[in-house]
């Protein structure tokens, strides 16, 4: 995947080539893994959306990669029609999933609070479904490319090079969760929203809008995935299917335990490297494709392991 | 005028024939079923067959899903396996259509009690995330395992034939559907009003309680597993031998979420339901495609717009059925039913 998204940015093959021509093993597996820490990431940002919604709503997200898809195409739509500067769309972008957020919680989740599991479940596939299929009409299936709104140097540490785009995806995925951390820790709402994860009624006669936690959960979620589906689009250009990636995400926070911001984290980091290092070992055992498998036979692994992850709440119920 | 509920033995109560209006409409029914491919064309028969294999898969996962609580998204996969196991007996062992048939069944069978085994240690959430990751990664052996599957290109299966007559035909197809469609009904009638069927409605209503007074949870759960799969893999097998060729692209994520959607909008917990949900939900992409020749002829250039329509509606009628008529379409049938036996007095 390196040398692919590498090979795109013309003007790096030269170097790219004297950098694996001359490098040892050693080399290239340190270039894989800090590729994946780069990955990880965007992977760790969209599994902090899901874990923000599950904490405070119990909700598993299963639409959590149309959220990043229709950010994406949301994005660039502004980008190219109407010529606007980058943090414009962004900005554009963020409102967008902010109200997306909140119509889906009000419309689609309320109705189904108390509700057995397997409802709600259902329920967001369905929305992931009505949204994909919303996008084929809107944009189509073709494959689009991002218009370059990153400076395309690459970041050479020395050891490894980092492709202009891997960097600075994980420049924003960090800040992205340094913001959404910060806020969860220090501000008023973030308190609302840990109290209400903590204990619903507690929370509501201390005075907490437990409705809008919800709906302000709902709405942080789809801003997180929105801002992945962003760094994705950049690094691979978009397509109405990117939203599988959504899927595999939910490997880093089964890894990481459901419940656990830190564990999201770490999780996307060790997801990231671990789908990296399978790509490049057992790809050319198998004839390619591991990498987008990888992360659901670490998670069945997990599953049947440690199923409360590496920082999750041991309260699963073992019946 | 009957205007309540007459039962003096649980055997009445447990019928499946409760009445003799029912027995007659029925018996009217099978009449129906069996005159159909004489006086059906090719492509109303194809839809028969197909609509048969979507009554077969969807009953399958409604006994795990709707009556035992366990959420099973990888019901393609397991689709898939049956298809694959008959596909490569038929034409790498030479075993006749009529016994791998039984073996693919149990193929999948093992492959969904593996799946299923998870379920003794997680369960909602963390079992719905494991049969997803199942499902995946099915697909992905289904691709690579070339030496097997033969990749993308699949395999093409002779059709099945008794003697020397082949079921070539979507006609002669249609007699091995419908039989075995209506020994898949059956079954599941039957076994939702045994012991083993009551076991699994008491581990989706209150597992801790059933656990109590004294279901062995992981027997019944691999069972209901076991019997799922088992289901899904004559589903596949069928269908294939239908289609004559299995790829893996007939097994997508988004197959397992249509049966799904079966089982939801027919009505969880009830064998009528799924028979609704599969007729449904298989009329309904059939008629959004006429839609589509429709508008292709009369506003040329935007048929585009409709391809993608019978995702949009699968996932809507998803969504509205689980927000206003969570019973599915079994519970509006009762309730139309209701009207007219306790009309004009349905107090």
């Amino acid at each position: 995947m390196l040398l692919e998204i590498l090979s795109k940015h013309r003007f790096f093959k030269a170097e790219i080539f004297i950098l694996f021509s001359r490098s040892s093993t050693i080399d290239i597996i340190i270039q894989i893994i800090v590729s994946g820490l780069a990955a990880g990431g965007v992977y760790g940002l969209i599994a902090l959306g899901l874990v923000l919604i599950y904490k405070a709503t119990s909700v598993l997200n299963l639409a959590m990669g149309e959220f990043m898809t229709v950010g994406a195409f949301i994005c660039l739509t502004i980008l190219t029609q109407f010529q606007a500067p980058f943090y414009v769309a962004f900005i554009f972008t963020l409102l967008f999933a902010f109200v997306l957020g909140v119509v889906v919680e009000r419309v689609i989740l309320r109705p189904l609070i108390g509700k057995p599991i397997i409802s709600v479940i259902m329920v967001t596939i369905g929305l992931g479904v009505v949204l994909r299929g919303l996008m084929y009409m809107i944009w189509t299936p073709v494959y689009r490319n991002f218009p370059d709104i990153f400076p395309p140097k690459p970041l050479n540490l020395g050891f490894a090079i980092v492709p202009s785009g891997l960097l600075w995806g994980f420049i924003f995925a960090v800040i992205g969760t340094l913001i959404f951390l910060s806020i969860f820790k220090f501000s008023r709402t973030g308190v609302a929203m840990r109290a209400t994860a903590n204990d619903q009624q507690a929370a509501q006669s201390m005075g907490i809008n437990v409705r809008w936690v919800f709906a302000l959960a709902w709405s942080f979620g789809a801003m997180a995935s929105v801002i992945g589906g962003i760094v994705i689009g950049n690094l691979s250009g978009i397509s109405v299917y990117m939203g599988d990636i959504g899927l595999r995400v939910l490997a880093v926070i089964i890894l990481g335990g459901l419940d656990s911001i830190g564990g999201a984290i770490l999780g996307g980091f060790i997801i990231g490297v671990l789908e990296n290092l399978a790509g490049f070992y057992i790809d050319p055992l198998v004839g390619g494709g591991i990498k987008n498998v990888a992360p659901f036979f670490i998670l069945v692994l997990i599953l049947v392991f440690r199923p409360h992850g590496l920082f999750g709440k041991k309260t699963i119920e073992r019946v | 005028m009957r205007c309540g509920d007459f039962k003096e033995t649980y055997l009445q109560d447990e019928a499946i024939f409760q009445s003799l209006p029912v027995k007659f409409f029925l018996s009217l029914f099978f009449l129906f079923l069996l005159i159909f491919p004489f006086v059906a064309n090719a492509y109303l028969l194809y839809m028969a067959n197909m609509i048969g294999f979507a009554v077969i898969g969807a009953v399958g996962l409604n006994l795990l899903t709707g009556f035992t609580g366990q959420i099973s998204l990888g019901h393609s996969a397991f689709i898939g396996v049956g298809a694959y196991t008959s596909a490569i007996l038929i034409t790498r062992y030479g075993f006749s259509f009529w016994v791998s048939l039984p073996i693919a069944g149990l193929v999948s069978a093992l492959a969904g009690m593996i799946i299923g085994l998870p379920s003794f240690r997680v369960k909602g959430l963390y079992l719905c995330i494991a049969t997803l990751a199942s499902q995946f990664i099915f697909e992905f052996i289904f691709v690579h395992w070339e030496s097997m599957t033969n990749g993308i290109t699949g395999i093409h299966i002779p059709p099945p034939q008794i003697g020397s007559f082949k079921f070539a035909t979507e006609k002669d197809f249609y007699w091995i559907t419908l039989f075995f469609a209506i020994l898949a009904v059956g079954y599941a009638r039957n076994l939702v009003r045994s012991r083993m069927g009551r076991a699994f409605v008491a581990i989706r209503d209150r597992d801790l309680s059933a656990e109590i007074i004294g279901i062995n949870l992981l027997h019944y759960k691999l069972s209901s597993f076991a019997i799922s799969s088992f289901y899904a893999g004559i589903t596949g097998a069928l269908w294939m031998s239908f289609l004559k060729v299995v790829t893996p692209e007939h097994f997508p994520f988004i197959l397992s979420i249509q049966f799904l959607a079966m089982v939801i909008i027919g009505g969880m917990g009830s064998v009528l339901g799924s028979i609704f949900g599969a007729v449904f939900m298989t009329i309904v992409p059939e008629f959004l495609g006429y839609v589509t020749t429709v508008v292709k002829m009369q506003a040329p250039g935007y048929e585009q717009l409709f391809i993608p329509m019978k995702e949009v509606v699968f996932g809507g009628l998803i969504i509205v059925f689980l927000i206003f008529e969570p019973h599915g379409l079994a519970e509006i049938w009762n309730r139309v039913k209701s009207v007219f036996r306790l009309w004009p007095f349905s107090y």
